[in-house]
C-alpha cells in the first residue's frame, strides 16, 4: 500500500460529515453533535442517536489568522480558521474563505460552502469539504 | 449533421425547474495582465470586448463549482435531491482524468445512490449537451428530474491572448416535467470535425488555431445552429425577446446577432463575458441564467452555445408563469458578478498556481 492510499478509508468515511455537516441527534434531550457520535454524554445509555444534516449556518465564536500553516497547507497563508457555532449549537473548527479578513469577528454570521480542503501531491486524492464564508447581504440564506 | 429533439407534441412539457450559478469573487483586469508583457491594454480591452475576468479561489475547482451551482439551483427548485436521478457534469478541467466529477456533486447535493452520472467533455458546449442529456431522458420517462452542469476553471498559457479572457464559474440546470419556470420548445445541434482549438492528456494549457477559431469555427456552427433550430421550429428571429451565445469575448455574440439578425439589444442581458470572461462551458449558461433573472412569462430565449472541435447546440426556451413564484430565491448572476475583489498579477499567479513550482 502506497503512502497515497493509507488514509482513503477514513477520508470515505468521513464524506457525508464533510460535505453536508451530517452529525448526530439525541432523539431524547435533541441536543445536536458534530461530528457523529453513538452515545450521548448527558443521557448515557438512555439515550437514542440518529443522523442529522445540520444547516450549515452559524457564527464565529472565535478565530485566528494561520501565518505559519502545517504542510499541505503552505500554499493556502496567510488564511483564516475559526471555531463556528452552528445555528443548532454544536461548535466546529473550520477556514473562513472568500471575504476580506476585516469582515471577521467574533458574532459575525457565516454559512457553509464547498471547497478543496487538501490535496495528496499531484497523484494522490483530493480532499473536498465545508469551509465557511461571511453571510453576504443577498445571500439566500438570509431570505429564507 | 443536424437533429432535432422536437417537444411540441409531447402531453407533457419538458423544460427547466430550477437553475443556480457559481461565479468566484477574484477579478483581474485585463490591463493588470497586459501591464505584465508590455502589452496595450487598452487596446486589447477594446479588441476582446472584456473589462476584467473571474480568478478561482486557491480552494475552488471545476468540482466545487459545479457543488455550489448545484446546491443553488436544488434550492431554487424546491426538489428533493433524491428524486434527481441524473447528473451530466460538462467540463473541459475536470479535476480528475479518472474519477467522475459527477459523484462528487451527486453526494454533495444528497442525490445518491439511486441515479446515473457521468462527466461530459466538449470544450465550452458540455454544459449544454448535458442539459440535452437530461430532456431525452425526461421525455422518455426513464427519470424524473436530471441535473445538467456546466462548470470551469480555464487556463490561459501566461502571455498567450487567452490568459486575458479565461475565466471560471458554473452554472446548473434542473430538468423535469412538472412545475417547470422555462419550456424548452426545441433542440438542435450542428457537429463537424474542426481542428481550432484542443489540448493533449498531461498538458497545462490548450492550443488554438489563433485566427482560424472564428470564421470556420464559432461563427459557421453558431450560426448553423440558430438556423436550422428557428426553420424546425418555424420561428423568426422577431420572435425571440433574448438571444444568448457562447461568449469567448464580448465582441463575438455580438457579430453572431447581426448575422441572425437578432437585435442586438437582446443579446446584452446574456453577456457576461466582458465582467467575468469567458467560463467555457459555463458561458452560454451563466448568460441564460443571467436572462432567467430578469424574464417574463412569455418571453422566447434563443440560447446557443459553442465548443471547440467543433459543434453548437442550440434551443428556444419560453418562460412560465412559474418563474414569477420563484423571484428572489436566489443570487442573481448582476449579485455574484458585484460581489467581487480585484487581484493584481502576483496574487493572480499565486491564486491559479501558474507557476510550475506552485
Ligand atoms: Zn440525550
Amino acid at each position: 500500500m502506497s503512502s497515497m492510499t493509507v488514509g482513503l478509508p477514513l477520508t470515505w468515511r468521513r464524506i457525508p460529515e464533510r460535505y453536508n455537516l451530517i452529525g448526530s441527534e439525541c432523539e431524547i434531550c435533541h441536543t445536536k453533535y458534530f461530528p457523529v457520535r453513538r452515545i450521548c454524554p448527558q443521557c448515557r445509555r438512555k439515550g437514542k442517536m440518529k443522523e442529522v444534516k445540520l444547516s450549515g449556518k452559524g457564527k464565529v465564536y472565535s478565530y485566528t489568522r494561520i501565518y505559519a500553516p502545517p504542510s499541505g497547507f503552505e500554499l493556502d497563508a496567510p488564511y483564516m480558521i475559526a471555531i463556528i457555532e452552528l445555528e443548532e449549537g454544536p461548535r466546529l473548527t473550520a477556514q473562513v474563505e472568500d471575504c476580506n479578513a476585516r469582515d471577521v469577528k467574533i458574532g459575525t454570521p457565516v454559512e457553509m460552502i464547498f471547497r478543496k480542503i487538501q490535496e495528496d501531491g499531484k497523484e494522490g486524492l483530493i480532499h473536498y469539504g465545508f469551509k465557511f464564508k461571511t453571510v453576504s447581504g443577498t445571500s439566500h440564506i438570509l431570505q429564507e | 449533421m443536424s437533429c432535432l429533439i422536437g417537444l411540441r407534441n409531447c402531453d407533457y412539457m419538458v423544460g427547466i425547474v430550477g437553475y443556480g450559478v457559481h461565479i468566484p469573487r477574484y477579478r483581474i483586469k485585463v490591463e493588470e495582465i497586459a501591464r505584465i508583457w508590455g502589452d496595450d491594454g487598452g487596446g486589447i480591452k477594446d479588441s476582446l470586448g472584456i473589462i476584467e475576468k473571474s480568478v478561482p479561489g486557491m480552494d475552488e475547482d471545476a468540482a466545487t463549482f459545479a457543488v455550489e451551482a448545484s446546491r443553488n439551483a436544488v434550492h431554487y427548485s424546491g426538489v428533493e435531491p433524491k428524486r434527481i436521478n441524473a447528473i451530466f457534469v460538462g467540463s473541459e478541467s475536470h479535476p480528475y482524468a479518472v474519477k467522475p466529477t459527477a459523484t462528487i456533486v451527486a453526494e454533495a447535493i444528497g442525490a445518491t445512490p439511486h441515479l446515473t452520472a457521468v462527466d461530459m467533455q466538449f470544450a465550452c458546449k458540455a454544459g449544454t449537451t448535458a442539459i440535452q442529456c437530461c430532456m431525452g431522458m425526461c421525455s422518455s420517462e426513464m427519470i424524473e428530474y436530471g441535473l445538467g452542469i456546466g462548470t470551469d476553471i480555464s487556463q490561459g498559457r501566461p502571455g498567450d491572448a487567452l490568459e486575458y479572457s479565461a475565466g471560471a464559474g458554473a452554472a446548473a440546470f434542473i430538468i423535469g416535467r412538472k412545475n417547470v419556470i422555462a419550456e424548452i420548445e426545441g433542440t438542435c445541434s450542428y457537429t463537424t470535425d474542426t481542428p481550432d482549438f484542443w489540448r493533449r492528456p498531461g498538458m497545462d494549457f490548450p492550443s488554438h488555431g489563433g485566427r482560424f477559431t472564428g470564421e470556420p469555427a464559432y461563427f459557421k456552427h453558431t450560426v448553423n445552429a440558430s438556423k436550422e433550430l428557428m426553420e424546425k421550429l418555424g420561428l423568426k428571429p422577431s420572435d425571440f425577446d433574448y438571444a444568448v451565445f457562447h461568449q469567448p469575448n464580448g465582441k463575438f455574440p455580438l457579430q453572431v446577432a447581426k448575422i441572425l439578425q437578432i437585435d442586438v439589444g437582446k443579446v446584452k442581458q446574456g453577456l457576461m463575458t466582458p465582467l467575468i470572461g469567458n467560463t467555457y462551458s459555463a458561458a452560454s449558461l451563466i448568460g441564460l441564467a443571467s436572462v432567467l433573472d430578469v424574464a417574463k412569462p412569455g418571453s422566447r430565449i434563443l440560447l446557443t452555445s459553442f465548443g471547440s472541435g467543433a459543434g453548437s447546440d442550440s434551443f428556444s426556451i419560453v418562460v412560465t408563469d412559474k418563474i414569477l413564484e420563484k423571484k428572489g430565491y436566489n443570487r442573481t448572476v448582476i449579485q455574484f458578478v458585484g460581489d467581487k475583489e480585484y487581484l493584481d498579477y502576483g496574487l493572480y499567479v499565486k491564486q491559479k498556481r501558474k507557476l510550475k513550482t506552485l
